[in-house]
């Protein structure tokens, strides 16, 4: 069945059909999923290893002549004049890419509902959202439309969304994955990752876009065996479990329940599990939200409707300006605009951005600490499975749902989000954060997790049902 | 004087790399059509990233050795942020916080007198694009076009601290600075061309009364002469507010080619809010000791070196010295002559006022004429083909065209007088008309020598060898 093939099942199938399954499937599920921004109109079959399968790509990672959005108005109509680094390694690969997935606008959300376009749907539950920023490829993954799917993660944006839609998506290391046509959020905390129906999937695709490009002065040359290791079992491993999650008054009765149930499973096979405190955790969202609208607020003034993209013309420069700027952008980006300028301005720097930069560099200190005696920390995923559309109107609870995924991204380290059972009938993910560069054995760790869970048969995770 | 005049420069250089400061685009993009050497990075694509061109580096660190300032084994870049049609990212890539190199100086030479001006500080950043309105002006265009070549250029930007006393120093500072841009290879200097461009922030004290005036900053000052004529103006008019009593104004004035006056540009209500922080896609620039030293090494004679060792080694005068130094392929050219013609202060002299006469009547720093020219035209006249006034009077034509010297005596036919006989019969006709004459001399009034000579002169046009009239004549006068 294509909808529940992996990238290692279609190895072993006939390549010349996948594109023609995948964008069969895309026809008949994705009006009701609403994952696509931009379905590919042609898609060639290449030679490589990978050759003819199905992937999807979040429109904020450029492609060649293919629309680009961001999904946002002000880039509605921008076709890029070169590929990604990473997609153009998977395409060297032989890789198809079959469409450009839906979005919050520039990344900057959690569900999808801050798409200028539409709202994605969750697949295991159409009222609900697939989660955010990578909505759109989580959504297509766990709907079968396409084997995997790139995503991006700034502060959760790849790991969120896969826990909502039961799906494995990884955050690598920050440098190890070019962002060379990866449209910026916030350039010190944006990564590309996976987003996979299992982690050998997720290894497998790493393995491809890691490593040093000429292209991205922040990539590192450092080469990393994802694969060799991904068998082998985490038997008196240590792993640290934050007091902080416990602590967390939002935590989802139902999710905690996976939760420690995932603790158990993890002793069962070996390993040893002990709590931890790390205090500046609890200010790692309020230092988010100054340094990613720092940094976006900057990263956003290119579109000022002079070279391409939006233009409404108005009286004068200033008025152009203002006017393609105000109707190009959504309320949520603005309000990121609005929140980084006044950060950074001249009388508020050394208040917010320049606190922020220090409580980072504490929380960072933190972490690797509790790093240098553990070989990951465990948190789940998100506080609370997916939400129903429309439920949640206030910013602040809205960023305040992102508390165990934005510590990964202000540190830098690589963290997995592994789907681990139901709550709600609703996919719960598992967080696994590892060392800087030991990407390959928080991969490793996640695999254990996925052979042995009691809610995977054979260790493969279970895909939803959609029907029309 | 109850005046004082204070001048720091902002000067921007664009530096000569291969490539442009983050990317692979071609810098040297004077005159190509627009839009032509642009790629995602420079133009701001959406997902583009910049990369750090190494020589751009190393031509800093040049530059800041040169100005003998600190460098920096960690500087960074930022970003500071203002919308601009001709800023695609809508923020340049400066240095603002760890700039390459800071704590500098550099000695002027004003008068004779050795002042030294400190430099505050040196950093790296990108050049912005070109905007070409269409109409008369900026306010009467229909519509704008924008030119990104120029976007990426690499730029260093030098701070002096406001040592600076008067217009001229300003001047000569900047020229002094142009000289070393150009010894050290790394900039055409060229201020008409933009390659060379130069703010300043003029202020005047009054010493009676002991305040001093708001700072006001001058732009627009695209050549020598109007950073000199600009602060001129400025501080006269700054002198005439406080004169009247009044408060000078803390804005910015551009220097007006038509009215020939400084013109408000912005006030400093306008003042913009740059909003700077560290450029995230960029990491840190770490300069090891190691690099310093092989730069070091490698670093061509400065003027102030070079004009040392002229003094020493050719027993010139530092005047001499100084303008021989003051461009590199002058000093190179004077060199060259100097080892084929064992005369270095007349050499020296013949390319301060006849070659350099010259290029400023043509209006142009390349030297036309190779060493050879030079050393036929001396070898002439020192076997007394030519005299010094002919040689004076065919050096230009020599200078535009490119022939050598006896190619041109011949096609006109000049010659020097050198035969005896017929100065003798010149001489001898004077003596008979003017008998008063030689009784002078006689008398012991030599002097009167020169009139015989002049005799001779005007007679033979000129083409009389002075040194044996010289002679021809005394011994005529004596005997």
């Amino acid at each position: 069945m294509f909808e529940k093939m992996t990238i290692e099942d279609c190895l072993n199938s006939d390549r010349e059909r996948l594109i023609e399954e995948s964008l069969e499937r895309i026809k008949t599920i994705d009006p009701l999923i609403k994952s696509f921004i931009t379905v590919a109109q042609e898609v060639a079959l290449k030679e490589g290893p990978y050759k003819g399968i199905p992937i999807a790509v979040k429109d904020n990672i450029t492609t060649k002549g293919l629309r680009t959005t961001c999904a946002s108005k002000i880039l509605e109509n921008y076709i890029p004049p070169y590929d990604a680094t990473c997609v153009k390694r998977l395409k060297d690969y032989g890789f198809a890419i079959v469409g450009k997935t839906n979005m919050d606008e520039f990344a900057m959300g959690s569900s999808t509902e801050r798409s200028a376009f539409f709202t994605t749907r969750n697949p295991w539950n159409t009222q609900c959202v697939p989660g955010g920023s990578s909505g759109g490829s989580a959504a297509a993954v766990a709907s079968g439309q396409v084997i995997a799917a790139l995503g991006s993660d700034t502060g959760g944006s790849v790991r969120q969304p896969a826990s909502f839609c039961g799906v494995v998506g990884f955050k690598p290391t920050y440098g190890l994955v070019s962002r060379y046509g990866l449209i910026a959020f916030a350039s010190s905390l944006d990564q590309v990752g996976p987003i996979t129906k299992s982690v050998r999937d997720a290894a497998l695709i790493m393995d491809i876009i890691a490593g040093r490009d000429p292209f991205d002065s922040t990539t590192v040359r450092r080469k990393i065996d994802f694969l060799s290791q991904l068998e082998e079992d985490i038997a008196g491993m240590r792993f640290a479990i934050p007091e902080e999650v416990y602590e967390y008054e939002q935590l989802d009765e139902e999710v905690a329940q996976r939760f420690d149930e995932a603790i158990k499973l993890a002793e069962k096979l070996g390993a040893i599990v002990q709590r931890v405190r790390i205090p500046t955790m609890r200010f790692a969202v309020a230092t988010y939200y100054v340094i990613a609208p720092a940094e976006a607020s900057s990263n956003l003034a290119r579109y000022d409707g002079v070279k391409y993209g939006l233009r409404v013309e108005e009286n004068g420069l200033k008025g152009t300006y203002m006017k393609t700027r105000n109707i190009g952008f959504g309320e949520e980006v603005r309000r990121r605009i609005v929140l980084g300028t006044f950060t950074l301005s001249a009388a508020y720097y050394e208040a917010y951005f320049n606190k922020a930069q220090k409580v980072r560099m504490l929380l960072s200190k933190d972490v690797n600490q509790v790093l240098e005696k553990f070989d990951a920390i465990l948190t789940p995923t998100s506080p609370v499975p997916a939400f129903k559309i429309g439920s949640v109107s206030d910013p602040l609870t809205y960023y305040l749902m992102d508390v165990f995924t934005v510590p990964a991204n202000l540190v830098g380290i690589p963290a997995i989000s592994i789907p681990f059972g139901f709550a709600h009938d609703l996919p719960v993910g598992l967080q696994i954060m590892g060392k800087r560069f030991e990407d390959a054995k928080v991969l490793r760790i996640a695999r254990s997790f996925e052979k042995k869970s009691s809610y995977n048969e054979n260790g493969r995770i279970p895909i939803p049902v959609v029907r029309i | 004087m109850s005046y004082r005049t204070v001048v720091g420069l902002e000067i921007h250089v664009q530096l000569m790399t291969k490539t442009k400061a983050f990317c692979s685009c071609r810098a040297d993009v004077f005159e190509l059509p627009p839009n032509t050497a642009i790629c995602p990075v420079c133009t701001g694509q959406p997902g583009a990233l910049p990369i750090v061109n190494s020589s751009m580096i190393d031509y800093a660190v040049k530059i800041a050795l040169a100005l003998n300032c600190v460098i920096h084994e960690y500087s960074r870049f930022d970003r500071k942020n203002y919308f601009y049609p001709d800023l695609p990212k809508g923020y340049q890539i400066t240095q603002y916080f760890y700039p390459v190199a800071t704590d500098g100086y550099l000695n002027i030479d004003v008068d004779g007198q050795i002042k030294k001006i400190r430099i505050r500080r040196l950093h790296i950043e990108e050049d912005a694009g070109k905007l070409i309105h269409e109409g008369d002006s900026i306010t009467q265009a229909q519509y704008s076009l924008v030119d990104m070549n120029r976007c990426g250029i690499p730029l260093v930007e030098i701070v002096t601290e406001p040592d600076l006393s008067s217009p001229r120093e300003a001047r000569i500072f900047v020229e002094k600075l142009r000289s070393i841009l150009r010894y050290l290879d790394v900039s055409s200097g060229d201020m008409e061309k933009g390659a060379l461009r130069c703010d300043a922030n003029i202020s005047v004290v009054d010493e009676l009364k002991g305040i001093q005036s708001n700072r006001v900053e001058v732009k627009n000052m695209n050549s020598f002469r109007f950073i000199e004529k600009a602060l001129e103006y400025e501080e006269q008019r700054i002198i005439e507010v406080l004169k009247s009593g009044g408060t000078v104004e803390k804005e910015t004035r551009g220097w007006d080619l038509a009215t020939k006056t400084t013109v408000s540009m912005r006030g400093k209500e306008e003042e913009s809010d740059y909003r700077y922080f560290p450029e995230p896609d960029i990491p840190p620039i770490i300069i090891s000791q190691d690099r310093i030293d092989q730069i070091r090494s490698a670093l061509v004679e400065l003027p102030d070196q070079k004009i040392d060792r002229f003094v020493t080694q050719y027993r010139i005068p530092k005047y001499d010295a100084t303008v021989l130094a003051a461009n590199k392929e002058i000093a190179d050219f004077y060199e060259e002559c100097v080892k084929l013609i064992d005369k270095p202060k007349e050499v020296s002299n013949w390319i301060m006022t006849e070659m350099l006469r010259e290029m400023k009547q043509l209006e142009t720093e390349q030297i036309n004429i190779s060493p050879a020219h030079l050393v036929e035209l001396f070898f002439l006249m020192e076997k007394g083909e030519i005299s010094i006034k002919m040689a004076k009077e065919i050096f230009p034509e020599i200078f535009k065209t490119g022939k050598m010297p006896k190619q041109i005596i011949e096609e006109k036919g000049m010659r020097q007088i050198s035969d005896e006989k017929v100065i003798e019969e010149i001489i001898k006709k004077a003596m008979t008309q003017n008998p008063k004459a030689v009784e002078q001399y006689k008398s012991g009034k030599t002097n009167i020598l020169g009139y015989f000579v002049g005799q001779v002169m005007k007679e033979t046009k000129g083409s009389a060898n002075p040194q044996i009239v010289n002679e021809i004549a005394r011994r005529l006068l004596e005997g």
